[in-house]
């Protein structure tokens, strides 16, 4: 225990956690864009893959339990390099420019602050279904959670969608700076390999991005529509 | 061509300090920023009025004595220079410029745009040097090194520790002149015997004298007026990593 302190006392090895929860959990966003896009395969394959998620079990609560710790270990480390950032200079200059930084990896603070604010949002708007009760009540014919029809009546509402769709751009901000970040911190830096690296940066964002906001997008152009049978309250 | 200059004003350590406006005529071109600091001292001095403190040495750029921030960027506008060899033709009649000292906790201002940076030395003191016994001189040639390996060393070498690298940071993290100072020595074979324990002790060293950590924006090696390459932080967190989990 006082080598994990010590391990995390150290900005450097901080970061390192920082960076590695970070691959997880970009991981895990790109299981869980894959999985979702199944909306688009119509009501019998979503809610399928929704019961299979169910059906884990323990395995569920072991990889919920995972990814919290992570966010956890990400969001208590980082305001801790932030606060001591923030010490660091306590006499700020009257005037600051900048030549190289960019404008996503100047907010990451602020973009991971919005998106842990969403995270809660979104568990219990769909998870908990504490903002929406009457999700937990939706079965399809086979007497399945109805997931999908939660996830169209969810996004129907344009004000829903809308948090959604702006969650996603800021995530993507976050990933922008992110993925690339993480690859320097784990000291991963060779000018014949980063341009690799900042190409994968963009184009992941991007699909993860894109392919979450495809769902509410889906949803409000009706190319995702409602089976027949369930009532919009 | 005439200026209107904005200077951080600061009598001591514990004073408050704050921004002074002052004018300034007579400049030409092709005097550097710092004999335009000379011009407004002069005009100050006849004024009986206490002349602006700033630090220099040798004037030509490879001292790392001069330490001004110029318009919120540390050496100012010209890429790869130093404040002494930034010249006035970079700017033009009437403009206005703020001049500050480098910012950071660890780096406390003495007097004006001095600041104290003897945090640096305590880093080198924990360990950037290579221990060897005295004794005659070895041969120059006895190790081979590869000329890439011997290019690496010396760019990293270049640093002149004035502390732009901090002074630039949103976050005053000194990690682009401690990586450079490790990077010197783990690119030759007589860096590698004291290789883990160097990167453990300067690291910690660094965090001790209260820098912020590194966020990887990039601006130290922006301003860093010997252009050293973020390449040795990330050298520097893989050393470093190894050498918490092996040493």
């Amino acid at each position: 225990m006082a080598a994990l302190v010590r391990f995390l006392q150290s900005t450097i090895l901080s970061k390192v956690v920082v960076a590695v929860t970070g691959l997880f959990m970009v991981l895990f966003l790109l299981g869980h864009m894959t999985g979702n896009l199944q909306m688009y395969l119509g009501q019998e394959t979503m809610n399928v893959y929704a019961e299979t998620l169910q059906g884990l079990g323990g395995l569920l609560w072991v990889i919920r339990g995972a990814l919290l710790l992570f966010l956890v270990l990400h969001v208590i480390l980082t305001l801790r390099l932030k606060f001591l950032s923030m010490s660091a200079r306590p006499e700020p200059y009257a005037v600051k420019n900048y030549v190289r930084a960019t404008l996503t990896s100047r907010t990451m603070v602020w973009s991971g602050v919005m998106l842990s604010l969403f995270i809660v949002y979104h568990l219990l708007h769909f998870t908990v279904k504490a903002t929406n009760p009457a999700y937990g009540g939706l079965f399809d014919a086979a007497g399945r959670h109805d997931v999908y029809s939660m996830v169209i009546l969810g996004y129907s509402n344009v004000l829903i969608s809308m948090v959604y769709i702006a969650a996603m751009i800021l995530l993507g901000f976050h990933l922008f700076h992110a993925i690339e970040s993480m690859f320097q911190t784990l000291g991963i830096n060779h000018e014949k390999y980063n341009p690799i690296i900042h190409g994968l940066s963009v184009t992941l964002s991007t699909i993860i991005v894109v392919g979450f906001i495809m769902i509410p997008v889906g949803v409000l152009a009706g190319w995702i529509a409602l089976p027949a049978g369930v009532i919009v309250l | 061509m005439k200026l209107k200059l904005h200077i951080w004003r600061q009598k001591n350590a514990r004073d408050k300090g704050k921004m002074v406006t002052y004018e300034v005529d007579g400049i030409i071109s092709d005097m550097s920023f710092l004999e335009m600091l000379d011009v407004l001292n002069e005009k100050l001095i006849l004024n009986s009025e206490e002349p602006v403190a700033f630090d220099h040495d040798c004037r030509e750029g490879i001292c790392g004595a001069c330490s001004l921030t110029i318009n919120g960027i540390p050496h100012g506008p010209e890429k790869e220079t130093t404040i002494c060899q930034l010249h006035m033709r970079h700017f033009k009649d009437g403009d206005e410029i703020y001049i500050e000292p480098f910012r950071a906790r660890a780096f406390p201002v003495i007097r004006d745009l001095v600041t104290d940076r003897s945090a640096f030395d305590r880093i080198m003191q924990a360990g950037g040097f290579v221990s060897a016994r005295t004794g005659g001189v070895p041969d120059a040639n006895a190790i081979p090194i590869s000329k890439k390996e011997a290019d690496l060393a010396m760019d990293n070498a270049a640093c002149i520790g004035c502390g732009a690298c901090v002074a630039s940071c949103k976050n005053a993290s000194a990690m682009l002149f401690v990586a450079a100072k490790v990077s010197q020595y783990a690119h030759l074979p007589q860096g590698q015997p004291e290789r883990k324990r160097r990167v453990l002790n300067m690291v910690a060293q660094m965090d001790k004298e209260g820098f912020g950590g590194c966020t990887n924006q990039y601006e130290c090696e922006a301003v860093c007026p010997k252009g050293i390459s973020v390449a040795s932080i990330a050298l520097m967190n893989r050393d470093f990593f190894k050498a918490s989990v092996t040493e």
